[in-house]
């Protein structure tokens, strides 16, 4: 009876052995997978076990906090200071409803699981020290995060500012706003708060700044005049357009597109036809160089992806499309939509000398201990135009703030450039406008800082919304707030 | 000139006993749970555990006694089983105390049932009622032997304990306790475990020949005789009914799984194997066609997380959190009292009680544990080789084997890879019935290894020896 018993001693051990080979395969193949699986709720635990992390602006101000509470599962709970304000930047960090951008992209070492802090939590562990998560070191500026967001008010819209020489992002207001404080415990009342904020129709939690595409509109032009001078269209900023008024739409037998009022803009110069922002000629310059230039062109400065800063921004969109669409996406009229970052990044690449740096929020990760775990490097995204045609369009711009429509963005002492722009939307055009001012401001050595501002329809009459009067005032105080930061 | 001694050597020098060596052993598989209660203490309070030198006292108490007895009535015994089943057991008490300290699992009790008894005074209790009754086993039992005497009583005996649940309420979908007032709970499945592979070896040892022999010859496989067919199908047919009347998917398989090893071993049959497995996998994907809670089972083997996605409740939420928790332990594990497993909020210290050991002790902690119950059946496996009597193998395999089976159906299923059945981890699980009847079976074995390890008595001198010695140059 011997054989049998040897076939079945093998057997039993066959048995244990796939016991222990699936052993393996959960806790070592699949550990780290099933460690982060959005169904285990020991990563909510262990993202308030200890006191969070917090993250910081880049003039030292701590934007959050932890506070501890008396929970079985949640030793603490997250907090923010002026959480309407900031929640564009962190995001939200909740006991019940995960977290999202930067609470969520750097949780790992805002909790302090990350692998980079493993020496931290060794040597807590025998010093006995309490366990603590790193600090995010943000790149926002928050004067100037105060002024976009006040300066917003109760209208709906957002802001964006970088610092054109770097990427770095300075401000990112969105309004309405949410406090993310209202719903990070896990009690009945943080429910039903995050409940109204959802259904609010309003969309509080909606992150305009990166996550909302609008019309561009007028400031769409410096996109289209830069591709004008890199295509070499026109000789330089100052030769006339040859542009009729009205401009009829190409394939179309008498689709006529107008300017907004009486302004100079038959056979104008590029100069003249941004200060004055003339839709014939930017649509006709628009359909000479075509479809695919027109696109190459926006591309470069950022259409058509999305962009991790590390948040997700939504892709600002330059499609294909038919000769009249095409010419109409010159001036932001037709399928062409932006974030209010992407505006943003145009006027910096303008102002940075033709060179697009790649946006970013997170300067430095820090051990709780501040000892550096990683810092972000600027990096250049690419270069939507030459030096010498981002010169060129410097002086247009600025000519604008100076004689244009955007004098309201004027700074004593300091250059301005910029661009207004009042885009209509809506079946034919009957929602109300929304009001886009992008500039950028000039000190000794290059550009600081360069801003876009959208304001979504507010119930003032047409004529108020245009970009000059409501959202060049922001931007202006935005820049303002930077430039006051440096001295 | 030599001198002239016993020539039949073999047998004649006594075996060493090894019960030194069992003693040995027997220290650390007490003094490695106490350092495991005194780690869940400091972790969990900071402190170490007041009824920590009870606790030692306790398993160390049980653990000599249990070895004085083996030491006096079963000299010769295996030395593994003993500090084996001993430190399983003290691994599971200290387990089932770690999660009786889980403010989560006191909470939920207190929900559900308005308070919250722990569990680890019981299993205490339980345990040393189950080394009295291997103390009881070593007692009685002087030889394994003898239990063939009650082959057909053995059978009426395990069916009816199979049957005796059919008439109770189920419990959790599935109807494998009964309850008696006052008493609490009992399992006797797992009783039945023991005394039916009882009835198969007494059964099979007098039939082995029959089922062996005549059989014909088809397609390169033995097929047995139709008549001879009878016990098998009866045998599954009880399995299945099992299956259906209980919904006890784990039993179910155990017992077919056992009495097909077990005709193996006696027929050395390949062609038992390959019906064997035929007739499990057709009754199994039967019954899991209709039977609804079998079904859960199956489903939420195949996708564990497929009811996160829509409510979070019922069997496919358990066996999602177990994996959960495994993959959360790592490489090794975040330490004894500092897991979140109490988050399998049912049947944390007992059906899922390996989930703790998978999050708290880790890969490491898992393969040490898994390495200690296939020490067991290799024990087991090794003292079926060694037994002298077709009866002692048959058993000691059937017990063996079952116990092999159980850690697989259990282990197995709550690390999804096969179907969640409800039976327990031998030891480790908090239970009484399951640690009461484990503590049996190790008597038995042991019991069945003294016999076979104990010295052949020396052939009484030939009264010839003498005179054909005689011729001398």
């Amino acid at each position: 009876m011997n054989k049998p018993l040897r076939r079945i001693a093998i057997f039993c051990g066959l048995l244990v052995l796939s016991l222990m080979i699936r052993d393996n395969w959960l806790q070592y193949v699949r550990a780290d997978e099933l460690n982060a699986s959005k169904y285990n709720r020991r990563v909510q635990i262990e993202r308030f076990a200890h006191e969070r992390g917090n993250i910081i602006t880049a003039d030292g101000q701590t934007i959050t906090g932890s506070t501890e509470t008396s929970g079985t599962d949640f030793k603490y709970k997250r907090v923010w200071k002026d959480g309407a304000m900031w929640s564009p930047v962190t995001g939200y960090a909740s006991q019940t409803y995960d977290a999202s951008q930067l609470e969520k992209i750097e949780d790992s070492v805002l909790s302090g699981t990350d692998n980079r802090l493993f020496f931290d939590r060794t040597l807590s562990m025998f010093t006995g020290e309490k366990k603590q998560g790193g600090n995010v070191v943000t790149t926002l500026n928050s004067a100037a995060q105060k002024a976009a967001f006040q300066g917003l008010g109760d209208k709906k819209g957002a802001v964006a500012a970088l610092n054109p020489q770097t990427g770095a992002i300075l401000a990112l207001a969105s309004t309405p706003s949410y406090d993310p404080s209202v719903f990070a415990g896990n009690t009945y009342k943080d429910g039903s708060n995050y409940k109204t904020l959802l259904d609010d129709k309003n969309q509080p939690m909606l992150n305009r700044a990166l996550r909302q595409t609008y019309p561009p509109g007028s400031t769409f032009k410096v996109v289209t005049a830069a591709a004008a001078l890199e295509n070499g269209l026109y000789s330089g900023i100052d030769e006339p357009t040859k542009s009729p008024v009205p401009y009829i739409l190409p394939d179309t037998a008498h689709q006529p597109l107008n300017n907004e009022g009486n302004i100079p803009c038959e056979n104008a110069t590029l100069k003249v036809a941004l200060q004055w922002s003339c839709n014939t000629v930017f649509g006709k310059i628009s359909a000479d160089l075509g479809n695919d230039k027109m696109k190459a062109e926006a591309e470069k400065f950022g259409f058509n992806k999305e962009i991790f800063n590390p948040v997700r921004t939504d892709a600002s969109v330059y499609p294909k499309d038919n000769r009249p669409q095409n010419a109409m996406a010159g001036i932001g009229q037709a399928s062409n939509r932006a974030t209010p970052l992407q505006m943003a990044m145009v006027a910096a690449a303008v102002a940075n000398d033709g060179k697009l740096m790649k946006p970013y929020m997170v300067d430095q990760l820090q051990a709780p201990n501040v000892d550096v775990l990683s810092k972000t490097q600027p990096e250049q995204m690419s270069q939507p135009l030459s030096a010498a045609n981002a010169q060129k369009l410097q002086k247009m711009m600025e000519f604008v703030v100076t004689d244009g429509t955007g004098t309201n963005a004027q700074i004593p002492g300091v250059t301005v450039g910029g661009k207004t722009g009042t885009a209509q939307h809506g079946v034919d055009n009957n929602g109300n406008p929304y009001a886009w001012f992008i500039s950028y401001a000039k000190s000794g050595d290059g550009s600081p800082v360069a801003v876009a501002v959208v304001i979504e329809g507010s119930d003032t009459t047409r004529d108020d919304i245009a970009g000059g009067k409501l959202a060049a005032p922001i931007a202006k105080n935005v820049m303002k707030a930077v430039l006051d930061s440096k001295k | 000139m030599s001198v002239v001694t016993n020539t039949t050597t073999i047998g004649a020098i006594e075996a060493p006993s090894r019960r030194n060596t069992e003693l040995a052993l027997l220290i650390f598989a007490v003094a490695i749970p106490v350092f495991a209660y005194a780690n869940v203490g400091l972790a969990m309070t900071g402190k170490l555990p007041s009824g920590m030198l009870g606790y030692g006292l306790g398993l160390g108490l049980m653990a000599g006694v249990a070895h004085l007895v083996v030491r006096k009535f079963a000299k010769y015994a295996d030395p593994l089983l003993l500090p084996l089943a001993t430190l399983l057991n003290g691994l599971g008490l200290v387990l089932i105390w770690r999660l009786d300290q889980s403010p989560r699992l006191i909470q939920r009790a207190k929900n559900a049932w308005g308070k919250f008894s722990p569990d680890a005074p019981h299993q205490l209790l339980y345990t040393a009622i189950g080394v009295a009754l291997f103390i009881g086993v070593l007692l009685v039992l002087k030889d394994h032997r003898i239990l063939q005497r009650y082959t057909y009583i053995s059978m009426a005996v395990a069916l009816f304990l199979l049957v005796l649940p059919m008439f109770f309420p189920a419990v959790n979908g599935a109807k494998i306790w009964i309850s008696i007032p006052g008493l609490g709970t009992i399992q006797p499945g797992e009783f039945a475990k023991i005394i039916i592979a009882v009835f198969f070896s007494g059964y099979l040892m007098v039939k082995r020949d029959a089922l062996a022999l005549a059989s014909r010859r088809f397609m390169g496989l033995y097929l047995p005789r139709g008549r001879d067919l009878g016990p098998i199908l009866v045998i599954w047919a009880l399995s299945i009914l099992i299956l259906v009347f209980e919904t006890d998917l784990g039993t179910s398989l155990l017992f077919f799984g056992l009495f097909v090893v077990m005709l193996y071993v006696a027929t050395e049959r390949t062609s038992w194997i390959v019906f064997g497995l035929l007739m499990s996998a057709v009754g199994a994907v039967a019954v899991a066609s209709f039977e609804p809670h079998v079904q859960s089972r199956v489903n939420a083997w195949i996708d564990p997380f497929a009811c996160y996605k829509t409510d979070k409740t019922g069997a496919c939420q358990q066996i999602g959190d177990a994996i959960l928790s495994f993959g959360s332990g790592g490489t090794l594990g975040t330490g004894l009292g500092q897991g979140n497993s109490d988050l399998i909020g049912f049947a944390a210290n007992a059906d899922f009680i390996l989930s703790t050991v998978g999050e708290e002790l880790g890969l490491a902690g898992m393969m040490a544990l898994l390495l200690i119950y296939g020490l067991i059946v290799e024990r087991g496996v090794r003292t079926a080789l060694a037994a002298r009597d077709p009866f002692g193998k048959l058993l000691a395999i059937g017990l063996s084997g079952a116990f092999a089976l159980q850690v697989f159906v259990v282990a197995g299923g709550v690390m999804g890879l096969i179907p969640l059945t409800g039976m327990t981890m031998p030891f480790l699980a908090q239970g009484g019935s399951s640690v009461i009847a484990n503590w049996a079976l190790i008597g038995i074995l042991i019991r069945i290894s003294d016999t076979a390890r104990r010295p052949a008595p020396a052939p009484a001198p030939s009264p010839d020896a003498e005179m054909t010695q005689v011729v001398r140059p």
